[in-house]
């Protein structure tokens, strides 16, 4: 989003150089050169998003506006409801762990000696580089009730076999356990970035004032790292509310739609049950957090042009 | 008079050896807990590993420690590579990943070069809305999706629906916008001097972003590259609910649909086939790992 701003102003100083004739052709050159893209956007992102407003609005069969009609029966749905806490749940308690977890690993790795750091880097981001589909398949191996790779090894421990999948509590762990596996990778592979963009000096100065490790991580370590945290979280939380592949080939919603969030759910319905209009109503439920996101991000966007501008002044 | 003079020195000798002490426990500790995470991290793909190498009536037995091989058989690998369906969702997947990356590096390369250096009505605004389009998940889209594909084969005439190419064109709305987003940043970060020295040399616009822009970007296309080749090969939703046929199946979708038939479950050969599949990107990762983290990072991605 930085970029963005420098680019701004970076285009402004541009443009205010050149004079009118050619800066015209430039400028339709550089339109020309974005309409492939505009197209697209267009055509396959903004149409269809209003589309599905449009789609909400029909009955089953597409022939007949009905209005709210389709969200009024969602609303009277106790499977919708379970939707929403499921989708929640999982969002939130995948996103929290993944935070958590990779900025312990960014810590980690950040205390290594230099050499050592790549390969230790190298192995632990593999599950972010595997197809998502195809970890979730080995997950789902491993959860096998009668002969599975982590039953067995919890009775070598001497715990009872868990049901894994079976279990509609215990599936909605193992749903959100998978996400966590697939996802910390990445969260530290930002916080490492942004640890070693935070400069030594500042934990010297630290270290002088008399700070031990838990101060330093509080008020030099979280400050510098705000921003980052911030965006990588906010992101992550719109991909895990929308994510599908992990849920539809572990348990495909089930049992008893327990583990259903939304973008499964409005596959079955819009998919499998052929009903569109209910499918995109419910899909449209992932709306509002991206219009969180949005604000935040165009706040950022714009807060930073400012401060841009205030150094060029 | 001597004595503390003597004691002094291993007074101040012993915090320095206890503070080194205290650094070697730390760095070890730090080495233990990473390696219990590498094990979580890695266990699923050696579970795979292992289980692909086994023979189904090792799997079927249900007995002995499953993470263990007892006698080792290439088997499951044998019969996918030579079964024409695996190799028809290998080949399939193959041509759109290359499609997807050829449209999407030509279509984010020149957006992101006029972007980056030039200025029309509503530029700034575009950019922003590159990142923010990219933040639209396909979940959101699928079902619009569809039902615009079923109108325009009414109208049109054109089968849409089932087929392995509508995935080019659905593809890159997934790798457009973030490719546009890092080049963005890639070009931006060449000095003006340069491209000013090559207008003053009478270069044109496209020569400017041939001659200049690219190789000195090349970096940048590669993580674009990679980046574009991983999701377009990953890609789960878009396939299961667009294609359905055999001959028109991609790897992922295929492998789950295909290989699990209703309650007989082939373990062997589905974590084969995952492994197969999780080969090419694993690879690119393997010998391209700092493009793919620059990619990763470039610009606050989703994970």
């Amino acid at each position: 989003m930085a970029q963005a701003a420098a680019i701004g102003g970076a285009l402004e100083e541009r443009g205010a150089s050149r004079g009118g004739g050619l800066a015209r052709r430039r400028a339709r050159i550089a339109f020309l050169l974005c309409l492939p893209l505009i197209l697209l956007v267009l055509a396959l992102v903004i149409y269809p998003a209003f589309y599905s407003l449009h789609l909400a609005t029909l009955n089953k069969s597409m022939t007949r506006f009905v209005g709210l009609a389709n969200f009024a029966f969602l609303f009277k749905r106790e499977t919708f409801w379970m939707v929403v806490e499921q989708s929640v749940i999982f969002a939130v308690g995948a996103v929290v762990f993944k935070a958590l977890i990779g900025f312990v690993l960014a810590h980690l790795v950040h205390r290594l000696p230099q050499r050592g750091q790549r390969a230790w880097r190298g192995m632990l981001l593999v599950p972010w580089v595997i197809p998502p589909a195809m970890s979730t398949l080995v997950w789902w191996w491993m959860y096998e009730p009668s002969y599975s790779a982590l039953n067995w090894l919890l009775a070598g421990m001497g715990f009872a076999p868990v049901p894994w999948l079976g279990d509609p509590y215990w599936a909605r762990f193992a749903v959100i356990l998978v996400n966590v596996w697939y996802g910390a990778p990445f969260f530290m592979i930002m916080y490492l970035a942004a640890l070693k963009s935070v400069p030594a000096e500042l934990y010297e100065s630290a270290e002088i004032d008399g700070a031990n490790a838990w101060q330093k991580l509080i008020y030099v370590t979280l400050p510098m790292l705000r921003n980052i945290i911030a965006i990588t979280v906010l992101f992550s939380l719109i991909v895990t509310f929308a994510n599908f592949d992990i849920v539809r080939i572990l348990t495909a919603g089930g049992p008893r739609d327990m583990t259903h969030v939304f973008a499964t759910w409005a596959f079955k319905l819009g998919i499998e049950s052929n009903d569109i209009p209910l499918g995109a109503c419910v899909s449209l439920f992932m709306f509002p957090i991206l219009g969180i996101a949005a604000v935040f991000i165009l706040r950022d966007v714009h807060r930073r042009s400012r401060e841009l501008a205030g150094v060029a002044a | 008079m001597s004595r503390p003079e003597v004691a002094a020195p291993g007074a101040e000798k012993a915090p320095t050896g206890d503070l080194r002490r205290q650094r070697r426990w730390a760095l070890w500790s730090a080495y233990a807990c990473l390696g219990l995470f590498c094990v979580f991290f890695l266990a699923p793909p050696i579970y795979a590993l292992v289980t692909s190498l086994k023979t189904s009536q090792e799997i079927a037995a249900l007995e002995g420690n499953p993470w263990l091989v007892r006698d080792p058989t290439l088997a499951n690998y044998a019969a996918l590579l030579g079964s024409s369906t695996f190799l028809r969702f290998f080949w399939n997947s193959a041509k759109v990943a290359v499609i997807v990356v050829a449209v999407t590096m030509v279509i984010a390369t020149l957006a992101a070069f006029s972007l980056a250096r030039m200025r029309f009505f509503g530029s700034t605004a575009l950019a922003t809305g590159v990142f923010l389009t990219y933040l639209i998940p396909e979940t959101l889209l699928f079902i619009p999706l569809f039902q615009i594909f079923t109108w325009l084969r009414d109208v049109t005439g054109i089968e849409f629906i089932n087929r392995w190419w509508i995935l080019c064109i659905v593809y890159p709305t997934l790798t457009v916008p973030f490719c546009t987003w890092i080049l963005i940043g890639y070009f931006s970060s060449i000095p003006k001097e340069l491209d000013e020295a090559a207008i003053v040399d009478g270069a044109s616009t496209l020569q400017l972003l041939l001659k200049v822009f690219l190789p000195v970007a090349l970096p940048g296309l590669i993580a674009a590259t990679i980046f574009a080749f991983t999701v377009s090969w990953a890609q789960f939703l878009y396939p299961l609910a667009f294609t359905t046929s055999l001959d028109q199946l991609v790897l992922p979708v295929g492998i789950v649909t295909n290989l699990i038939k209703g309650d007989v479950f082939n373990w062997g050969q589905i974590m084969a086939g995952a492994l197969l599949t999780a080969a090419p990107p694993v690879l690119l990762y393997a010998f391209l790992m700092d493009y793919y983290i620059a990619g990763l990072t470039a610009g606050a991605t989703k994970g």
